[in-house]
Parts: structure tokens; C-alpha cells; sequence
């Protein structure tokens, strides 16, 4: 396996940490994930695509919602504890005045069709947007110790234990995980 | 809406999404069943209805989802009610996440970290689509929305437009009833 090789680029002041994963929260329609790949790793490039899977699968399998461990770990990395709470803060201030904005304007919103509508065609587009970030990172699997075609076999029995079986994650997760940490472990 | 709650209640707001975000592998959405039996069905602090609409607006709002939490916190005591399962939530997993990160970088060139990310790697990224396919549930059926989804996919593996561009055509597709 290559060593994790470094990103091109870092943020430059705690200013730019916390505009960037302001900006990234509040394009996070459905969920923010998508956007931080296509901000972090495509056009700011803080980090490879190596080293996001890497983030995003110590943020899984903690508890915690993913992004917003992955902004504290991304935050730490590059200013310490304050750069960890600078980007939480980025992350969650604005957009959390604008839920509960809605949340009190909720009652008149819901009744109209075309309101619901909207927020099913975003919720459409929400699911693109995760799909495709799955299929942008797949490449990466071929620099992995396991190998192409073990690691491809891997995340498609993730992906059929939790969207077809649709098995509870605190299982699949320790159960899948260990086989695979096993193995590259065997390998390394 | 918002019955007034004593600080003891509170607190207990507070220590019940403090425990429960130790189980929130995977988000907090995970949790949301166990949320429902201790707001709606034990106290009866929120309605079934409130507590839909505060998974429902979170999701539509932008930002984290994790941000449903606070609605349900506001929906039963208002900003100290916000504040409370904010804070309960976040806590613990900001404190192991720093932990983690800290104590994992340091040894990263070692056996058993190597192991661990590339063990990791294709179960995250089957997670990622595990999810993207389960969100995608509510299009099936709808021709337009999943015209949408593909679309979407499509314009994402192979473009580097703003992933905006395609929420915004998505809002409108459907605020026209094509979604």
C-alpha cells in the first residue's frame, strides 16, 4: 500500500476553515457528505480521496453523526483543538438557526403541494448526489492492500446487507468490519 | 405548543440524547426509533406528527441532519430544549472523535491502523451507496423522480458542477409536479 500521500493544498487560516465548512453545510441539502467530497477533495484538494474514505471510516464507525466528526478530526488536523471547533462551529451555526426558522414556520409550509413537491424533487436529487460520491470513491479500492476485486466484493456485501436486507448497522458493521481488518491485517 | 418544563426534565432531556448519541453509530438517525419511545410515547412531550415534521424539516433544511435533533429539542421546550439535546447529542462523539483522531494519526504507519483503514475502506464506501439507495426509496415508482436521481448521478460522475445547480432543478422539477 502507498503511503497516504499528502494533499496539495491546506486551509489557510481558521477564517477560511470556518467559511468553507459554513459554505459546504449550508449547499448540504439532504445531507452534507456529498459536498464536502466534491469541496474538499475536487476543487480545494485539503485532502486525497485516499484520506477522505480514510476520515469518513474512522467518523463510521464512531458514534456521532459522520460530517460532523469528519469537520472535527479535518479542523484538528490542520489548527489543533481550536481549528476541531471552528469548523464544528462552521458546520452547524447558520444552518442551525435556519432549521429552527423553519421548524417555526413549519405549519404553513407543509399544507402546500407545491412546497412538498419541491422538497421531493431535493430529496431525488439528495439520493444522486450520496450515490454518486459511492461511485467516485470505488476507484480508490485499487490501491488498498485487499486488492480490487476482494475490496469490490466487500462493499457489495455492505451495500446488500444494509440496502436490500436492510440488517441493523451496529451488526453489520463490527461483523463486516472485523472480516475485512482481518484480512488486511494478514496482508500487510 | 412547547408544555414549559422544570430543569430537572431538562437535565434529563439532556442525559437521554447524551446516552443515546453512544448508540448513534452511523448518525444519529439510527437512534431516532428509541428517541420516539422516550418524546412521544413515555412523556408524551412531542405528538407523533411533531415528531415526523422535525425529521422531515431537518432534512430539507441545508446543513447536517444531525440538526433534527435541535427541532425536536425546540419543539418540546423551546431554545433550552434546542440547547439541551444539541449539547447532549455532540458531546460525546466530539470527545471520542478528537480522541480517536488524535491517538489514530499517531500510530498511522503502524500494523494495526493500516489494517484498520484499509479493512475499513470498501465498508465505507458500500455504506455510501447502501444510503444513497436507501433515500432513494420514496422515487421508486415516480418516473420523474427517478429520472431525477439518474440524472443526478449521472451529471455528478461526470461533470465538476455545483452540486447546488442540481438541488435547485430538483426543488423546481418538483414544485412543478414532475417529481
Amino acid at each position: 500500500m502507498p503511503p497516504p500521500d499528502q494533499a496539495p493544498h491546506r486551509p489557510q487560516s481558521l477564517s477560511d476553515l470556518f467559511l468553507t465548512f459554513n459554505l459546504m453545510s449550508l449547499q448540504g441539502f439532504g445531507g452534507v457528505l456529498a459536498i464536502v467530497q466534491r469541496e474538499l477533495v475536487e476543487r480545494k484538494r485539503w485532502l486525497t480521496r485516499e484520506q477522505f474514505v480514510e476520515t469518513l471510516s474512522v467518523s463510521q464507525v464512531l458514534p456521532g453523526p459522520n460530517v460532523v466528526n469528519m469537520a472535527l478530526m479535518i479542523g484538528d488536523r490542520h489548527f489543533g483543538l481550536r481549528g476541531a471547533f471552528v469548523a464544528l462551529a462552521g458546520m452547524l451555526l447558520v444552518p442551525l438557526v435556519i432549521v429552527l426558522a423553519l421548524a417555526a414556520l413549519y405549519a404553513e409550509f407543509a399544507s402546500q403541494p407545491r412546497v412538498s413537491g419541491a422538497l421531493r424533487g431535493m430529496g431525488a436529487v439528495a439520493a444522486g448526489l450520496v450515490i454518486a460520491t459511492g461511485l467516485k470513491l470505488l476507484p480508490t479500492l485499487k490501491a488498498n492492500v485487499l486488492g480490487l476485486p476482494l475490496g469490490l466484493g466487500l462493499a457489495a456485501l455492505m451495500f446488500v446487507a444494509m440496502a436490500v436486507l436492510r440488517w441493523p448497522l451496529v451488526w453489520v458493521l463490527p461483523g463486516l468490519g472485523l472480516l475485512g481488518v482481518a484480512i488486511a491485517w494478514r496482508r500487510l | 405548543m412547547s408544555p414549559a418544563l422544570t430543569s430537572a426534565e431538562l437535565w434529563a432531556l439532556f442525559g437521554q440524547f447524551f446516552l443515546l448519541s453512544f448508540l448513534a453509530v452511523g448518525g444519529a438517525i439510527a437512534t431516532t426509533p428509541e428517541m420516539h419511545r422516550y418524546l412521544v410515547t413515555e412523556h408524551g412531550w412531542l405528538t407523533d406528527a411533531q415528531f415526523t415534521a422535525s425529521v422531515a424539516i431537518a432534512q430539507a433544511a441545508p446543513g447536517p441532519n444531525v440538526l433534527f435533533v435541535a427541532v425536536m429539542g425546540w419543539n418540546v421546550a423551546g431554545p433550552l430544549g434546542a440547547l439541551a439535546t444539541m449539547c447532549g447529542s455532540l458531546i460525546p462523539s466530539t470527545a471520542l472523535s478528537l480522541w480517536a483522531t488524535r491517538w489514530g494519526h499517531r500510530r498511522r504507519e503502524t500494523r494495526g491502523v493500516r489494517a484498520f483503514t484499509s479493512g475499513m475502506a470498501p465498508l465505507t464506501i458500500g455504506l455510501l451507496l447502501a444510503t444513497g439507495w436507501v433515500l432513494a426509496g420514496p422515487a421508486v415508482g415516480h418516473a420523474g423522480a427517478l429520472l431525477l436521481v439518474a440524472t443526478t448521478v449521472i451529471v455528478m460522475t461526470r461533470t465538476r458542477i455545483s452540486p447546488m445547480w442540481m438541488v435547485a432543478a430538483g426543488a423546481s422539477a418538483g414544485a412543478l409536479g414532475l417529481a
